[in-house]
């Protein structure tokens, strides 16, 4: 399957997901130039493994956006082919933040996702090395959790 | 000190025979110009058996304090990620705002963004080969490619005035226009820039010692820079052809005609040498930049001092000196970033060291490193 | 007692000698390399800069001794004077005037080769008495490096004392003609490698700069004593300038007095500015690559040179 003339590389990407992978079709949305694919967190291993066989061979990043009752975990992919990133999304539950591990297909969220681990909190099974990477290994807390404090953190004032 | 030996441990190495390793602790601060980076590495002899890079200690929680602060008051911070190109820092985190809030920039503007943003290149380029050769002992070649950036230094002094953190992208455009005789300036260094890079080159990399010491160290291959997602010119390095610039264009690039340098073997000759052709090409492209501007506003009209993008989320990327560099963007509809994420090259691509620096010695080791073009400000942000 | 009082008074001159080659040489390569990396070099101390070096020598007389606790604080202080004495010495060799040296010995060529070898004593010592592995591996580092590039140096210089026959400096001086220039092309720039990588220097001076990694032999030596290394490296250059100048350049030619000297002294310059300009243009050769480089490629280039001057020796001057 190759892309059409005039198409986009998000439109050819639908075409080509829709075609190949038809349980994620109804998963995957196009918000404002940007593909997103939003995968219970129980399925997001294996998206991860569609998407890699469809032609994302590039790993953008993984992070974390802490929303209250539930951390959205964000991944960016990339590829040549399709000429366009996809977020894959996956909503983690804050009592139990634990996910699968991309490391195994592409190597490079290595560093990642002990990142998300250091500032969040969110632990990956099936990662080689699961450890703080920015702080200090005997750090207590995540600090980019919306409810994390600490004697440095100031509240910002009011009048702004 | 800056080196300790931490221990000696008994391995059994893997065709059965036991090793004393040595655990030697190269610690965050040394001589080689490279920035706060630990590298535990264990050696077997004079050979490395794993080099583990401990990062970290110039973490300031940039992307913590983002979420406190407006959009325009993030732009000073994201200076100081990458600071040896703040410009095209600041470029990225624009193009993510522009893009949640729907900003249409100025033509001016965007031209201009380019101009800065390739000879941030430049100066960035000069940074990498000069530390390649300060770490390799050709201190004449830092010094001449150092020679190029200070006069690339001045341009910007005198067009933001400041040195290394210029604030000067802004959300919406840039925040003042050029000033009288900058143009012809910044055209007489373009043109007088790119004969004294090729003489760098003939003098740094024509050398054979060069060639010695880089040559067939640290060989990354194509599959793995891409699987590892290395980026930038460690990517291109290896023969990947992968430009943001070509291959995802943004701003007015595709009005602009250039080349965009690969390497054949991976080795740390290699990612050198194709920084120091791309700051040659970066060169043409500020002319032909220089050519087509035209004046007009620099700054989107009407734009309010305390945006309130959209509730939603924005990534947009951009090719820096070091890789695909991009910020990723959450608002929740309030004039803070509900979060800021900053995928930046250098952390990516500093993940390869323990890949690469097996089975050489302590002296390529920095050599290695210095090829990765790690800026510290931007790893542990 | 008379071997007492002329032992003194070379001592003297060797000191004088050396301490001189340092503070004209220091200024000399800081000027030099100044001027290669489009900047000016020292300008402030004196007309050119020329008080640079003093005032930098007076700095490091004023700053405080420091033993490591680690070290051997014998060893430690007397390791610097055992590089610096036989190079001081060497300088004396040299027929600085046509017919004579301050130190004229009929194997004189034997002993420049020879004396400054002792110097990989100090280096080893200085090395070891800094009380740390690194120190330690760096000493044997440096010291392994020396005495490797012996051989080339010397069989490059045997050479001409085969053509010459005579090892008294000042004859093979005397016995120079034009075509020895080409015949020992070869000879002159090994023995230029050569007694660049016994100083330690330039492209061959990983196991000083080791110290970005690892501590080398001498970085745990400061003020003074630094100092004194470095006397040693700048008076090893001028030696090899003027050694070089004096066997395979044709020396005074003649030239009677102080003109000859002064005519060994410009050709002397001009193999320090050479040395100089290798330093500062080239990148620096890994340990292995420098060994390398020292037993494959310079000792069977010597040999076959030496071979050559033999058979020329032979074959038309006997």
């Amino acid at each position: 399957m190759t892309r059409v003339e005039g198409e986009s590389g998000l439109e050819y990407l639908r075409r080509k997901l829709c075609s190949v992978y038809p349980d994620l079709c109804p998963l995957f949305s196009i918000e404002y130039a940007d593909g997103v694919l939003l995968v219970p967190r129980e399925a997001l291993h294996g998206a991860a493994v569609n998407l890699k066989a469809l032609g994302f061979e590039r790993f953008g990043f993984v992070t974390a956006v802490d929303r209250g009752e539930y951390f959205e975990l964000v991944c960016r992919l990339q590829s040549a082919e399709f000429g366009a990133g996809l977020f894959l999304k996956a909503e983690i539950p804050r009592d139990d933040a634990v996910s699968d591990s991309f490391t195994d297909l592409w190597p490079a969220a290595d560093w990642h996702e002990r990142e998300v681990y250091d500032l969040f909190g969110i632990e990956f099974t099936g990662h080689p090395d699961m450890r703080r990477i920015l702080l200090p290994d005997d750090w207590v807390g995540h600090p980019l959790r919306k409810d994390y404090h600490d004697d440095s953190v100031i509240p910002r004032p009011d009048y702004i | 000190m800056a080196v300790e030996v931490e221990s000696t441990r008994p391995v059994i190495a893997e065709d059965g025979r036991r090793v004393d390793e040595l655990v030697v602790n190269i610690g965050p601060s040394h001589p080689s110009t490279h920035g706060v980076c630990r590298i535990i590495t264990h050696l077997d002899g004079e050979v490395i058996v794993k080099a583990e890079p401990v990062i970290g200690y110039l973490h300031r929680g940039i992307e913590k304090m983002a979420e406190n602060r407006t959009y325009l008051q993030v732009v000073p911070l994201t200076d100081r990620l990458d600071y040896v190109g703040s410009m095209y820092a600041n470029w990225a985190y624009c193009r993510a705002v522009e893009r949640l809030a729907e900003i249409r920039v100025p033509e001016r503007a965007e031209y201009i963004r380019v101009i800065v943003c390739e000879l941030q290149r430049i100066a960035s380029h000069m940074m990498g080969v000069g530390s390649s050769g300060a770490d390799t002992g050709a201190a004449t070649a830092f010094i001449w490619a150092f020679e190029v950036r200070e006069r690339i230094v001045d341009l910007f002094d005198e067009l933001c005035g400041s040195r290394l953190t210029y604030n000067y992208v802004r959300p919406g455009g840039v925040s003042m226009d050029l000033p009288d005789g900058w143009i012809e300036k910044c055209r007489e260094v373009v043109k007088w820039a790119p004969e004294r890079l090729l003489e760098l080159d003939a003098l740094f990399f024509g050398n054979f010692i060069a060639g010695e010491r880089m040559k067939g160290i640290g060989v990354l291959s194509e599959a793995d820079a891409i699987a590892w997602g290395a980026s930038g010119p460690t990517a291109r390095g290896s023969g990947v052809l992968f430009d943001i610039r070509k291959n995802d264009p943004y701003s007015v690039y595709p009005r602009l005609d250039f080349r965009i340098p690969v390497g054949e073997n991976g080795d740390c000759f290699d990612r050198s040498r194709v920084k120091l052709l791309e700051a040659i090409e970066s060169c043409h492209i500020i002319e032909q930049a220089l050519d087509q501007i035209e004046p007009g506003p620099v700054m989107t009209a009407g734009l309010p001092r305390l945006l309130r993008p959209r509730a939603g989320d924005a990534y947009d990327h951009i090719e820096s000196a070091r890789g695909s560099l991009g910020v990723y963007l959450v608002s929740d509809g309030s004039p803070r970033p509900y979060r800021m994420k900053v995928r930046s090259p250098a952390f990516c691509n500093l993940q390869l060291l323990g890949k690469l620096a097996p089975g050489h010695t302590v002296s390529d080791l920095v050599v290695i490193l210095g090829s990765l073009d790690p800026v510290f400000g931007e790893v542990d942000r | 007692m008379t071997w007492l009082l002329s032992g003194a008074l070379f001592g003297l001159a060797a000191g004088t000698a050396i301490a001189l080659a340092a503070l004209f040489g220091v200024w000399w390569e800081r000027k030099v390399a100044g001027r290669m990396q489009m900047r000016f070099g020292p300008q402030q101390a004196g007309p050119a800069g020329i008080l640079q070096t003093l005032a930098d020598t007076v700095k490091l007389v004023l700053k405080e001794d420091v033993t490591p606790n680690a070290a051997d604080p014998r060893i430690f202080r007397m390791a610097p004077l055992l590089v610096f004495t036989p190079i001081a010495l060497s300088l004396l060799l040299i027929p600085v005037v046509t017919g004579w040296a301050p130190l004229d010995s009929s194997v004189g060529i034997l002993l420049f080769l020879a004396v400054p070898s002792a110097s990989v004593i100090g280096v080893l010592l200085g090395g070891w008495s800094s009380g740390n592995t690194f120190g330690t591996l760096g000493g044997l580092r440096g010291a392994a490096q020396m005495i490797s590039y012996e051989i080339p140096r010397t069989l490059s210089v045997m050479a001409l004392v085969v053509v010459a026959g005579s090892m008294r400096p000042a004859v093979v001086m005397g016995a120079w003609r034009w075509w020895w220039l080409p015949l020992f092309a070869v000879a002159f720039v090994i023995f230029l490698i050569a007694s660049i990588a016994e100083m330690n220097r330039g492209p061959f001076d990983l196991p000083d700069a080791e110290s970005e990694l690892v501590a080398g032999y001498f970085a745990d030596y400061t003020g003074i004593r630094w100092a004194i290394f470095m006397m040693s490296e700048y008076g090893g250059m001028l030696a090899t300038g003027l050694f070089g100048a004096a066997v395979f350049l044709g020396g005074t030619n003649g030239l009677p007095g102080v003109l000859g000297a002064l005519v060994l002294l410009v050709k002397a310059i001009g193999i320090v500015t050479a040395v100089v300009w290798i330093k500062w243009t080239f990148p620096r050769f890994r340990q292995d690559q420098l060994m390398k480089l020292a037993w494959k490629v310079l000792t069977p280039i010597a040999l076959v040179q030496l071979l050559v001057a033999g058979a020329v020796a032979v074959l038309w001057l006997r």
